[in-house]
């Protein structure tokens, strides 16, 4: 029994601490991007153009374009990694044909960016004629979220009890009335979170946009979805390894991380609440 | 088969069904008259479920099931080609084993059928749940709180409110799915008493583990052992004098 109870204590003082651990690190790093780089973040840096070179001004076009471009990601990928999922969870039988069809997003899902980045060219700038722009850098952001929120959705269908679909068709609902009115209401908090996660990532992603959109610098705001646009990860890379004065633009580099971070902070935040409040609609 | 002088809503002719290759139902004849309540007994696993699962054709919904044989709804077979499944349910309601409210309020719950009937009605609508939850007996506990959840409620009250959703939509048959297996003494009281009332109006089939049950509350037994049908008489018959030996050893108890 003592032999039994150390174990335990031991077992769980592992979980603790590796759990510990990984919150360490997270404050660690936001604590060390912080203290670099709230020193630059004021009115200026947030609302005004780059100047002299990059070594002055803000970010202001940086954080337009990539709230610009991950909508149209958002517009892109949720609607129709929604649907697939619709259909490979509810609508097909179980078989090889289902397997294949899963086994090759969960490949996709381990596809380099960069890979996404050159297949965007080929596909968007250059078949679909879109130019590099923001449209086809969303485009191609939006394939590289595709696979996370097929599985995402997927699992969060499954897990709505079979017991939902059964009480539905037998009181004589059609299979997508039964989908639509009582299995979607209980996956969608699933469903917000999973995508909402694959989109945050998304926007910090700098390989996929790299060919297909993204400037160096521009001297106005992305007028349509076919000009191209400048973007916080992007701004970040040049900052922090390919600009003439590195030292010198350490901290705005620090400070656009910051706003990085924030942004795909609030989207996180804005997935809980969501999560929370569907919830609570769904419990009645 | 023996003749009864009724008329017979639901007849299955040489019904078997297969999950892959195992074959769970076995040729089953059954005739279920007209405004009876009709009980099927069994030893766990004989194919109950599985057999009224074939009346509403729930048992489409499992990828490997198998279906060989008609079932005739006053004469049409439901497995006939380019038969409505939605509109066969709607006929042929059902209750579960376990209560299986929706996370809905309860007017919710009730009103579901409706709806997706494309009933829009509300003042309506707002008659038959009234009308609804009155036939399964629970209005008086809930009609102070028709906009609450239904997962609030007690399990006798989650089965009665899943009754009175299968009501709502006025079928012509209830499947019954052992619904007080998972009830107290009292509540499964009140749900035998509502099956006495309701064959008044509908055809009740009623799968149950429980012998005393069938006995109190059925007018024809089915005995149904490793999928096939043993026995089906009147139920005071099966119970007093059961022709085969298999069906006298289960009722007695020396089985199952
Ligand atoms: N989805 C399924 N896939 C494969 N086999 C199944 C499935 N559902 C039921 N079976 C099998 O079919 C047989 C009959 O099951 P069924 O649920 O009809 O029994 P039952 O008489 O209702 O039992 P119980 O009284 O325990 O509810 C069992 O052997 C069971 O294992
Ligand atoms: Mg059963």
């Amino acid at each position: 029994m003592r032999f039994k109870r150390l174990d335990e204590m031991f077992g769980f003082g592992m979980l603790g601490l590796s759990a510990l651990l990984v919150v360490l690190i997270l404050c660690v790093i936001i604590f060390d991007i912080s203290a670099k780089g709230l020193s630059v973040i004021n009115w200026e840096f947030l609302s005004g153009f780059p100047r002299e070179g990059m070594t002055k001004g803000g970010i202001f076009p940086a954080i337009v374009g990539t709230i610009f471009v991950t909508l149209i990601t958002t517009l892109f990928s949720i609607p129709l990694g929604v649907c697939a999922a619709i259909y490979i969870s509810e609508y097909t039988r179980e078989g090889t044909l289902t397997g294949i069809i899963r086994a090759a997003i969960r490949n996709l899902a381990g596809v380099p960016s960069i890979v996404y980045g050159l297949f965007g060219v080929a596909l968007f700038v250059q078949g679909f004629r879109f130019g590099t722009s923001v449209l086809s850098a969303g485009l191609t952001l939006g394939l590289l979220t595709l696979p996370w929120i097929i599985a995402t959705s997927e699992e969060a269908l499954r897990a709505v009890p079979q017991s939902y679909r059964e009480g539905a068709l037998a009181l004589g609902a059609t299979k997508w009335q039964s989908i639509y009115t009582n299995v979607l209401p209980h996956a969608i908090p699933g469903i917000l979170t999973g995508s909402i996660l694959g989109l945050s990532r998304a926007a910090g992603e700098t390989a996929p946009i790299l060919f297909t959109g993204v400037a160096f610098s521009l001297p106005a705001l992305p007028g349509s979805v076919f000009d191209q646009f400048m973007a916080l990860p992007y701004h970040l890379y040049i900052l922090s390894t390919q600009h003439h004065a590195i030292e010198q633009v350490k901290p705005l580099a620090y400070g656009t991380a910051l706003v990085l971070i924030v942004l795909v902070f609030v989207m996180n935040l804005t997935a809980m609440i969501f999560r929370y409040r569907l919830r609570k609609k769904f419990q009645v | 088969m023996k003749k009864f002088l009724y008329k017979n809503k639901i007849i299955t002719k040489d019904l078997s069904l297969f999950f892959g290759e195992k074959q769970v139902l076995e040729k089953i004849n059954l005739n279920i008259p007209e405004h009876k309540v009709t009980a099927i007994i069994g030893p766990s696993g004989c194919g109950k479920s599985t057999l009224l699962r074939c009346i509403n054709r729930m048992n489409d919904l499992i990828e490997s099931s198998h279906i060989e044989g008609n079932i005739l709804l006053d004469g049409r077979n439901i497995y006939e080609n380019g038969a409505d499944v939605v509109n066969i349910r709607r006929k042929i309601g059902m209750v579960f084993q376990r209560p299986n409210p929706f996370p809905k309020s309860i007017y919710n719950n009730v009103v579901y059928g409706l709806k997706v009937k494309g009933l829009r009605d509300k003042k309506r609508n707002t008659e038959i749940v009234e009308r609804s939850l009155k036939n399964s007996g629970l209005w008086e506990e809930v009609k102070e709180r028709l906009n609450n959840s239904a997962l609030a409620l007690s399990g006798g009250q989650q089965q009665r409110l899943c009754i009175a959703r299968a009501l709502a939509v006025e079928p012509e048959v209830i499947l019954m799915d052992e619904p007080t297996s998972a009830l107290d003494p009292a509540s499964t009281l009140k749900i035998e008493e509502l099956m006495g009332k309701l064959k008044e109006r509908y055809t009740i089939i009623l799968v149950t583990h429980n012998m005393q049950q069938a006995a109190r509350v059925s007018d024809f037994t089915g005995f149904l052992y490793l999928g096939r049908l043993i026995e089906f008489d009147e139920t005071s018959r099966i119970f007093t004098n059961p022709k085969e030996k298999l069906t006298e050893n289960y009722i007695s108890g020396r089985f199952g």
